[in-house]
């Protein structure tokens, strides 16, 4: 037993090490980074997170990003419920294949899309704004909503909607005060991942922003290539985007597992 | 085949337990004959599997020593115990056909083909599995499934016992019936002891030739069905054993009578000791209508096909018998007549009086 | 069981104009510029089949997605046994088992560009841990933006260590539910270690699996931002996979004819691969 578990530690500091040295890097002053290799910083230093905190364009890309993946988070859910519901209720005309066409949208690769979006989001006037960006990212993350929501949703015994009906509760009021808390894992699980995936995606979100909606990622490209090259607050910025990630996932891992398991990604 | 000796056994599954409450099995002393057919029961949470688990070896005691004849094996781990277990849910290789699957003991301890494919057909033949033999397990019915498990079980002819973890729980209650059966027909036809554990008591007592009975990690009498239903030596036994179950009653133990809610009651014999709370135990079977005896007022008067289950009250105390004619209205007076050799003083749950010799 | 109900399509409806919305509009830009040439002007001439012909013959494409494969296989030859063997060796139960998610799950949490970037900084020569380690430590000559193979060597270790974990995460996701009494019965049975692997494990792990290869697969197939943001597809075009090909081609050049029909092959490309794979790895459930 114990001599497994050498794998998952040595495992766990392969994916450590990089991001030890990123955020190691933060702390360390231009010259430090310049003048050699140092395993930890050397003159400890907060500079690159103050540059970070006073600059509005800095920081505003982080509200940029939080700003469009939260609208994106809700709008997914919001649409996925009833949908999900539906596949798992009812049968109806053309059910599979809708499920199955919306399922490809996960596959197609975001730089199809890159050029088009940029033109459809223009020509409705969209560019640029929080709301593009939230859009765009639904086309793969509510397919992705609805699959997990589905498969929480079959685990509900439909009798449960039945003695509700029974008992005199209308649709709206039984879905939400009922079945919504019977399957809150699942919404926590869909919510996640509709997160994870907003939050990480790139090309889409710096395709359709230019100044207004600019996220992080955008920000840190052009530190890369205008202001020289300043390694510590690039490095301050990535251990940054770090942060709301492992906060979220830390909310819910005791359904990763589950989520996982539902076999639905 | 061989004789299997639990001695002091206690098991807790807790680090350091402190005190009696902390084990889930409290001294059990028990010795399975070689061949027997046995059945442990008791209600969930009873202390069972982990007794099964012990025996097998998936489970290390805390204390205490496993012998099958006379070798210690307590330390063994499960795959040197020779031991063949079933389980709840039936468990089989859903990769491999049904023959594969009755062939894997054999083969992982490297038994010559010949010998595999002779054994693999005479336990087929025995479980009437034989035209499955080369479908793929993974879509047998749940009770064509724990045939496998079992069949895995006999396939070895070294195997010290077979154990049932309550086999039949997945199964249709009309294939239950066929399945066990099938079970005491090839405990006769292998003759390997043969543990089984139930919390079902016709399933134990249809099945064993002795059943253990346990209540909290505690073994409360071994004995055959015959001997658990007219002699049950707590009233656990009695209670949980027999539908309805024996009727435990409040009473004041004088010698060989009983005194029950102001009415003398004779016994099978004159009570020990005398000090603990007292209840006399009479199954429903054994109380009677007569013109005398202890008056009652009927309550409730249920017709269960073959008889008819009586509830009357004497006194403040309700009590059940179990009559097949001469049914009397609810709402009238009867005069009751208790058996005297099947009526015991039990005192804190244990049998207190003792057996008039005959 | 599912009752029949056309009135459910009331309730899918938002999903469908939201993905329509999103999925049909665009994909009849893609489609309409793919059979058309322009001038620039907003004028546009029938070009037929012409655009999806010439990037089919053409060498830059051909060679781009022969190293889009080869970076996918690669990829699900390391990440694949890599996870499965990871889920294995993981606890069960017990305090470490969230702390283990958590920490495995962390890569698939950061911004891909980010991802990029810290390999970046990570594999710098004199200045990064990876890079000193190997040139200053251990004396091998390594130089990512220099020499093709260390750049597809990073880019390869980049991918194992962004979403190895995916692998591993829907594994033990299926190692978990199997229950307790199949151990116990190989462990009756007599069964080694590879048996119960081969027997109960793997068959336990067959969906989740497919799941895992099928992502990965579509994953691997449609990465950008990792790659580009690391060696924007050099040294030379040496790491210049299909999707920062088609970038390049549909922003920078703004080859829109060309570009769209890349884009078609592309997402057709990758429709197919993923139902063989599924086909293939669902075949013994149909029988």
């Amino acid at each position: 037993m114990k001599k497994r578990s050498i794998i998952p530690i040595l495992y766990i500091a392969f994916l450590m090490l990089p991001i030890y040295w990123l955020v190691a890097m933060s702390f360390k002053t231009t010259n430090e980074i310049l003048s050699g290799f140092s395993l930890f910083p050397q003159t400890f230093t907060l500079e690159n997170y103050i540059t970070i905190f006073t600059d509005p364009t800095w920081y505003w890309g982080y509200i940029n990003s939080i700003t469009y993946v939260t609208i994106n988070t809700v709008l997914s859910i919001c649409v996925a419920l009833p949908a999900a519901y539906a596949f798992s209720r009812y049968r109806f005309l053309g059910d599979k294949q809708l499920f199955f066409w919306l399922l490809t949208n996960r596959m197609a690769p975001a730089a199809v899309f890159a050029l088009p979006f940029f033109q459809l989001y223009s020509s409705i006037h969209l560019f640029d704004t929080y709301l593009a960006v939230a859009l765009a990212h639904t086309l793969f993350n509510v397919p992705l909503a609805v699959w997990i929501l589905e498969g929480f949703m079959r685990g509900i015994p439909k009798e449960l909607d039945e003695t509700a009906y029974v008992d005199g509760y209308s649709f709206p009021r039984f879905f939400v005060t009922i079945f919504l808390p019977n399957i809150k894992a699942g919404v926590g699980v869909a919510a996640f991942f509709c997160f994870m995936f907003s939050w990480v995606e790139m090309l889409l979100a710096k395709t359709l922003t230019a100044v207004e909606a600019k996220p992080i990622a955008a920000v840190m490209t052009r530190t890369a290539s205008s202001a020289g090259y300043e390694l510590g607050l690039l490095a301050a910025a990535g251990t940054l985007t770090i942060i709301p990630g492992a906060i979220v996932i830390w909310f819910v891992r005791n359904y990763i597992a589950r989520g996982f398991a539902m076999g639905r990604v | 085949m061989a004789q299997i000796k639990l001695s002091n056994l206690r098991h807790s599954y807790m680090p350091s337990p402190t005190g009696p409450e902390d084990y889930a099995l409290k001294e059990i002393d028990v010795t399975w004959r070689d061949g027997g057919a046995y059945a442990l029961l008791g209600p969930s949470g009873c202390g069972k599997s982990t007794l099964l688990n012990i025996i097998s070896g998936l489970l290390t005691p805390s204390e205490g020593q496993i012998l099958f004849d006379d070798r210690d094996v307590t330390a063994l781990p499960p795959d040197q115990r020779n031991i063949a277990q079933v389980f709840q849910f039936p468990v089989i290789y859903d990769t491999m056909t049904v023959g594969e699957n009755l062939a894997f003991p054999l083969k992982n301890r490297g038994v010559e083909p010949a010998k595999i494919k002779r054994r693999v057909d005479e336990i087929a033949e025995m479980l009437d599995v034989t035209d499955m033999l080369n479908t793929r397990a993974s879509g047998l019915s749940p009770d064509n499934k724990q045939k496998i498990s079992m069949g895995r079980g006999l396939v070895r002819d070294d195997v010290n016992a077979v154990m049932f973890d309550e086999p039949l729980t997945v199964i249709d209650p009309h294939l239950k019936w066929k399945l066990r059966s099938k079970l005491k027909e090839l405990h006769q036809k292998v003759q390997a002891t043969m543990i089984y554990v139930t919390h079902d008591q016709t399933e134990a007592l249809t099945f064993a030739d002795e059943v253990v009975v346990m209540q909290d990690g505690e073994v409360v009498q071994i004995g055959t069905p015959v001997e658990l239903f007219e002699r049950p030596q707590h009233t656990f036994v009695g209670h949980f054993i027999g539908s309805p179950g024996m009727n435990v009653l409040p009473c004041e133990a004088r010698g060989d009578r009983a005194v029950f809610e102001g009415h003398e009651v004779m016994l099978e014999g004159p009570t020990k000791g005398d000090s603990g709370h007292t209840d006399l135990g009479i199954r429903p079977e054994y109380v009677g209508f007569g013109d005398s005896g202890i008056p009652a007022h009927v309550t409730k008067v249920a017709d269960i096909g073959r008889h008819f289950v009586v509830s009357a009250m004497v006194g403040n105390t309700t009590l059940k018998a179990v009559t097949e004619h001469s049914v009397p209205e609810p709402g009238s007076q009867v005069f009751l007549q208790f058996k005297p050799e099947q009526s015991r003083v039990y005192r804190d749950g244990w049998i207190a009086t003792e057996e008039r010799a005959r | 069981m599912r009752t029949e109900n056309q009135k459910a399509w009331f309730f899918v409806l938002p999903v469908l104009a939201l993905v329509a919305f999103n999925a049909l509009v665009p994909m009849m830009t893609v489609v309409n510029y793919s059979v058309q040439e322009t001038f620039g002007n907003n004028q546009f001439f029938w070009e037929g089949l012409g655009w999806f012909e010439q990037i089919l013959r053409s060498d830059r494409f051909q060679a781009a997605l022969g190293r889009q494969f080869l970076f996918t296989a690669m990829i699900l030859a390391i990440e694949v046994p890599l996870g499965v063997i990871v889920a294995l060796s993981m606890p069960r139960k017990g305090f470490w088992v969230p702390v283990c998610l958590v920490l495995m799950a962390l890569p698939m949490l950061i911004p891909w560009n980010v991802v990029g970037s810290m390999w970046n900084i990570f594999t710098l020569p004199k200045i990064g841990l990876l890079g000193y380690f190997l040139n200053d430590v251990l004396g091998v000559n390594y130089d990512m933006t220099q020499q093709p193979l260390s750049a597809w060597i990073t880019v390869i270790v980049m991918d194992v260590w962004h979403w190895t974990s995916l692998v591993v995460l829907l594994c033990y996701a299926g190692l978990v539910s199997i229950p307790d009494a199949y151990y116990q019965a190989a462990k009756i049975d007599g069964a080694s270690p590879w048996s119960v692997f081969r027997y109960i494990q793997l068959p336990k792990m067959k969906t989740v699996l497919t799941i895992a290869v099928l992502l990965r697969f579509m994953d691997s197939f449609n990465i950008y931002t990792e790659p580009f943001v690391l060696t924007g597809g050099g040294p030379g075009n040496s790491t210049t996979l299909l999707s920062i090909d088609l970038v390049k081609i549909a922003l920078g050049q703004f080859d829109l004819g060309p570009a769209a029909a890349m884009s078609l092959i592309y997402f057709a490309i990758t429709l197919l691969v993923s139902w063989v794979f599924y086909t293939l790895m669902t075949k013994d459930d149909a029988q």
